[in-house]
């Protein structure tokens, strides 16, 4: 009973932030700040595990690639196609539900137990317009940005790994990735973005929106709003493939 | 003129109180008194629907609050300054920028009117040297007039506080009191004070609730307290150190 409750708050959470997102004068500021927060900031964290996956992925493909009858530019096809259409955005998405996720469930889920958001409201401001909207607004903007960020040095990870290891050069790796390369998958990985954006911020914010208890149960909200957001990314990654490809 | 029908309220199996019939006319001030968890803060977050009764209304100005459309209730609430027992101060954002918010948002003043105003108001609080601080900077008692200047800042008609004196200093409080006798009589601002301080209610308020057993218990003017033959009552301001005549 309690999910089917639970999950019917959600929406109603999200039916009135799409309502409330035309009062632009309440979130721009708000807007703005969260683009840094969740999108410069992040920054960082991303591109370092996007350049790791890379690297590991080329090593690990070159040493079950032996066959001599392969050319070695696979590998670089290889690992091109899992970043772009794959890993890139799952594994930029579970970093980001622990760095983004927990730190908008503990934002609201103070303000909530410290009487923040109450205070909001009692000024008669709309208090899911101002909080709630521009948070999940600014991951539509953001994290495609922190995708791309992820692939690039995915690939560049990937390229530098092949090189040192003395699997390939650069050029080769990159000549295979380029040959089997479709925009499509691009598009497919933005996408993929988009909706783990989507995910992780509107659960994170429903979580510390609604949270009671004082700091226990902001800390709840948090663990909750984390271990959400990687459950329904891995989820949605499924649909996705099975609806897109 | 604030009314109160018949008001019930639970937290699930727990009643907080039922039969609340209150009626507080323009001007005035109304002191609401009692134990510890008897459910005042509770009472006054009523008023402008933060949260919902179980059954009963709530009418401001003949219109019951709880069915007001959003919009409706938020220009509503832009009447009412609300002191939260706990501040409830930004902490995103230093102190002064607590009290500016309500302008920023609801006014098109040019900064130095803003920034006159908020000095103003904080001058009444006594805190005029606050300049940027942050809000994890200041004391307890610091918070509370931070909070209180921001309530006032927007000059509404109705001002709720929530222990408005509750730690602080007997001379601080002495000009808190001075504050909000100010308030209602010049610029005849309706007031309702939560508050523990019998010598604050009789010194400025004109009716006062006492909440007890579950339910409002007594209900009258000052000079009926100061005869009143509850027992209850009686006790209750007793057990303060200022005696009532
Ligand atoms: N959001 C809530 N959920 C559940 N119970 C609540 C909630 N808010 C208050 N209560 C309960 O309602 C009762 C009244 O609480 P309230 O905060 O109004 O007390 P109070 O009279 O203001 O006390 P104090 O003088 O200590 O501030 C308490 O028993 C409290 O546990
Ligand atoms: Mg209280």
């Amino acid at each position: 009973m309690d999910i089917f409750y639970d999950f019917g708050r959600y929406c109603q959470l999200l039916y009135q932030a799409i309502r409330s997102s035309t009062e632009v004068k309440t979130y721009y500021k708000n807007f703005v700040s969260e683009m840094i927060k969740t999108g410069y900031d992040s920054l960082p964290i991303v591109m370092l595990a996007g350049a790791f996956t890379g690297a590991v992925l080329t090593i690990q493909t070159s040493y079950q690639l032996v066959s001599p009858v392969i050319p070695k530019s696979t590998i670089g096809a290889i690992v091109v196609q899992s970043i772009v259409i794959e890993l890139a955005a799952v594994i930029s998405g579970l970093v980001l539900a622990g760095r983004v996720g927990a730190r908008i469930a503990t934002e609201l889920g103070t303000m909530r137990v410290s009487e923040q958001i109450d205070a909001i409201e009692s000024m008669g401001f709309n208090s899911i317009s101002f909080l709630v909207v521009p948070r999940v607004l600014a991951s539509f903007v953001m994290f495609p940005v922190l995708y791309i960020a992820a692939a690039s040095c995915g690939i560049g990870g990937g390229a530098l790994a092949g090189v040192i290891s003395g699997q390939l050069p650069a050029a080769e790796f990159l000549k295979g990735g380029r040959e089997y390369f479709l925009a499509w998958d691009v598009v497919f990985g933005l996408t993929k973005a988009v909706v783990f954006g989507f995910v992780i911020t509107s659960i994170s914010c429903f979580k510390g929106y609604y949270a009671t208890g004082g700091a226990e149960g902001v800390g709840k909200a948090t663990t909750n709003a984390a271990v959400l957001s990687c459950i329904y990314i891995l989820l949605s990654d499924l649909l996705l493939a099975a609806i897109l490809l | 003129m604030i009314e109160i029908k018949n008001l019930k309220k639970s937290f699930g199996n727990n009643l907080v109180w039922e039969n609340v019939n209150l009626t507080i006319p323009d001007g005035q001030t109304l002191a609401i008194i009692g134990k510890s968890g008897c459910g005042k803060s509770v009472l006054m977050k009523h008023i402008n629907a933060l949260l919902t009764p179980d059954s009963g209304t709530v009418t401001v100005d003949g219109k019951n609050v709880h069915e007001l459309s959003y919009v409706d209730l938020r220009i509503l609430r832009q009447r009412f300054g609300f002191l939260f027992q706990g501040a409830a101060l930004f902490d995103s954002i230093s102190a002064f920028e607590n009290v500016a918010f309500p302008l920023r948002y609801f006014t098109k003043w040019p900064e130095e009117k803003i920034q006159r105003r908020v000095m103003e108001c904080l001058e009444m609080v006594n805190l005029e040297n606050i300049g940027d601080k942050g809000t994890a900077e200041l004391s307890g008692g610091m918070r509370k007039r931070v909070g209180l200047a921001r309530a006032i800042v927007l000059e509404p008609d109705y001002l709720m506080y929530d222990e408005p004196t509750s730690g602080l200093d007997p001379e601080t409080s002495d000009e808190i009191n001075d504050l909000i006798i100010h308030m209602s009589d010049n610029l005849n601002i309706t007031s309702i004070v939560v508050t523990h301080d019998m010598h604050s209610v009789l010194r400025i308020s004109d009716y006062a609730a006492f909440l007890d057993e579950q339910k409002l218990s007594w209900y009258g003017t000052i000079d009926e307290m100061r005869v009143a033959k509850h027992e209850r009552l009686k006790s209750f301001t007793k057990a303060s150190e200022y005696q009532i005549d």
